[in-house]
């Protein structure tokens, strides 16, 4: 019985709680045991069994009354610790916000509560969102679930690591992320599930704690498209509180999957065949327009000549905006206080010892780049072709409805790798950071095993707001991948 | 180009940072050749370009001028590594 149920989709599990086979408390319990089961990947650094049972309690008592909150009431998620919960430590899994529990609850955690979902703990992250890997948690590095045909401990990627292994571990049905290169994306992709950016404005970023505010954005991971778009109705909205939170209507994103995708022109983009990409991702990213040929798309090749430029410019824009932000770090209105002779002295104690090395690396590049002097060639310049990046998409979605590229370079790597060099770990994010740059919606989709039997995803990206196109041609790679392997977590323990 | 010893000291104090002095030299290695990598942007023509803050097109809304937060002074200190009265506390800085 608990393996059956950690075991199905949310669609799956709403439909079971509405025919009443289990009931919501139920359901949580089993994922609480495969949880403790499971603390050797250390997906979380919050476990909160005692909520997750009260509102599991909650929801079947509102079921009984016939007062059900939509599809994902009842459902058991995990929320990843960079989303404010009140009176839930909150750390970025950082050492600088040790003992920090907000007086408040973000937004987005807020409405998938409101929806019913019954949060099961924080997941772990790349400290302050900084990684590609999970490995600068100041709460150690994540185990991904999957160990490939080497049997060895490999990253989940980062830097919503902990969410995407816990829900490739099915300990959880579904899990918050964010993105601001690649944070939901490249993970989602080493870890074998689907996960969805959406376009820049549709998440309110309250009560998130920021990396880079120009880019930033929350977005749901789980295991098949459909229930990304289940999860993806409810945290969005126009929130009065984040003023670059887009007035618009959010649709009904879960009737968008299943629909048809013929006559929809998907554009490949030939500068993201790049030197040295490995021939299966080459081969799958070639499958994967094949599908879609097949489902009745037509393929046109795009050029988004910038393409090369964007990591440059993400490595000037994101610390630039994470220097500002993590400037309120001074260890006088919560976390960690190291004690100094003056103030100076404490403000450097504190953020010395709070932040752990990528932080440090990335607020000290910002601060230079920013700096007096240096603004305009670096800060400034990094604009100019972000707007030219920007400008790359809008031309391309012109002539296309959708670009199909693949969402990251290699699969899953050891953990400890590519750890000598900081560039090496940035190249990961060359396929997500551009999207991020235009604050499009991108989606990645589990569509094949490489040759160490480590899963691959493919990503789609949309126009602004239109993450519908995005999950229908998502669900019809989904579709033809028939993506049904399990990580060896699952299959060995 | 290449951030020297001094130079790393200084960004550090910029960004309240304590940097013991036997991590400078290695960090200001690092910090140039990330520095030396984004360089690369030089190659990319831009005159003309308008540099671009936000993909947002959304020009800022004012919301009514009234107020619609605060009185949660127990809240707002309740995390604080130190307070005094109502107040947050912070090394003495006047003698």
């Amino acid at each position: 019985m608990t393996t059956d149920l950690t075991r199905m989709t949310i669609a799956e599990a709403a439909a079971g709680l509405g025919r009443g086979d289990f009931s919501a408390l139920e359901l949580t319990e089993a994922h609480i045991a495969a949880i403790e089961k499971a603390r050797a990947l250390n997906c979380f650094i919050t476990e909160t069994p005692d909520i997750a049972r009260e509102r599991a309690r909650a929801s079947d008592g509102r079921r009984a009354k016939g007062e059900t909150r939509g599809p994902l009431d009842g459902i058991p998620i995990a929320v990843k610790d960079l989303f404010c919960t009140e009176g839930v430590l909150t750390t970025a899994a950082s050492h600088i916000l040790d003992g920090f529990k907000p007086p408040y609850e973000s937004t987005v955690s807020a409405k998938l509560r409101d929806a019913g979902a019954v949060m099961l703990g924080k997941a772990n992250l790349d400290q302050f969102a900084m990684g590609s890997s999970n490995t600068t948690s100041h709460y150690g590095p994540v185990k991904n679930p999957w160990r490939g045909s080497a049997g060895k401990d490999l990253v989940p990627g980062g830097s919503s690591g902990g969410s995407a292994a816990a829900v490739a571990a099915r300990i959880v049905m579904g899990a918050t992320g964010t993105d601001t290169g690649g944070s939901i994306r490249q993970p989602a992709a080493f870890c074998g599930i689907a996960g969805i950016k959406p376009t820049y404005g549709r998440c309110s970023r309250w009560g998130i704690v920021a990396f880079a505010s120009s880019l930033d954005q929350a977005g749901p991971m789980a295991r098949t498209v459909r229930d990304c778009a289940l999860m993806l109705t409810p945290m969005c909205g126009h929130d009065p509180r984040d003023s670059t939170s887009a007035p618009i209507e959010t649709p009904d994103f879960a009737a968008a999957p299943g629909g048809s995708v013929k006559g929809l022109k998907i554009g490949i983009p030939a500068e993201y065949r790049m030197d040295g990409m490995s021939g299966e991702i080459a081969a799958l990213w070639e499958q994967g327009a094949q599908w879609l040929r097949e489902a009745g798309a037509e393929i046109v090749e795009v050029s988004l000549p910038h393409t090369r430029y964007a990591l440059a410019t993400y490595y000037i824009i994101a610390p630039a905006e994470a220097s500002s932000n993590l400037a309120r770090y001074d260890g006088v209105r919560y976390g960690l206080r190291v004690p100094g002779e003056s103030l100076d002295e404490m403000y450097e104690n504190t953020r010395g010892q709070g932040f752990g090395a990528e932080v440090r690396r990335r607020i000290l590049i910002g601060t230079y780049v920013l700096s007096a002097g240096y603004y305009d060639a670096y800060y400034k310049k990094a604009q100019r072709v972000r707007a030219l990046i920007a400008r790359d998409f809008e031309k391309a979605f012109e002539a296309v409805d959708a670009l199909l590229t693949p969402t990251a370079p290699t699969p899953a790597f050891g953990i400890g790798e590519k750890s000598d060099d900081p560039i090496t770990m940035y190249l990961n994010d060359v396929f997500t950071v551009p999207t991020s740059l235009a604050g499009l919606p991108g989606l990645s989709v589990p569509a094949g095993l490489g040759a160490q039997g480590l899963p691959l995803g493919l990503q789609v990206i949309g126009r602004p707001f239109d993450e519908e196109t995005v999950l229908r041609v998502g669900e019809v790679l989904e579709q033809a991948a028939g993506f049904s392997a399990l990580p060896e977590f699952v299959t060995e323990g | 180009m290449a951030l020297d010893i001094a130079a790393v000291r200084q960004i550090a104090f910029l960004a309240r940072i304590k940097v013991p002095d036997a991590e400078l030299e290695s960090l200001a290695k690092e910090l140039s050749h990330i520095i030396g990598w984004v360089e690369q942007l030089n190659e990319v023509e831009t005159e003309g370009v308008q540099p671009i803050y936000s993909v947002s097109e959304m020009t800022l809304y004012q919301r009514e001028d009234k107020v619609t937060d605060g009185d949660c002074r127990g809240k707002v200190l309740a995390n604080a590594p130190d307070r005094v009265g109502g107040f947050f506390a912070v090394p003495k800085v006047v003698e």
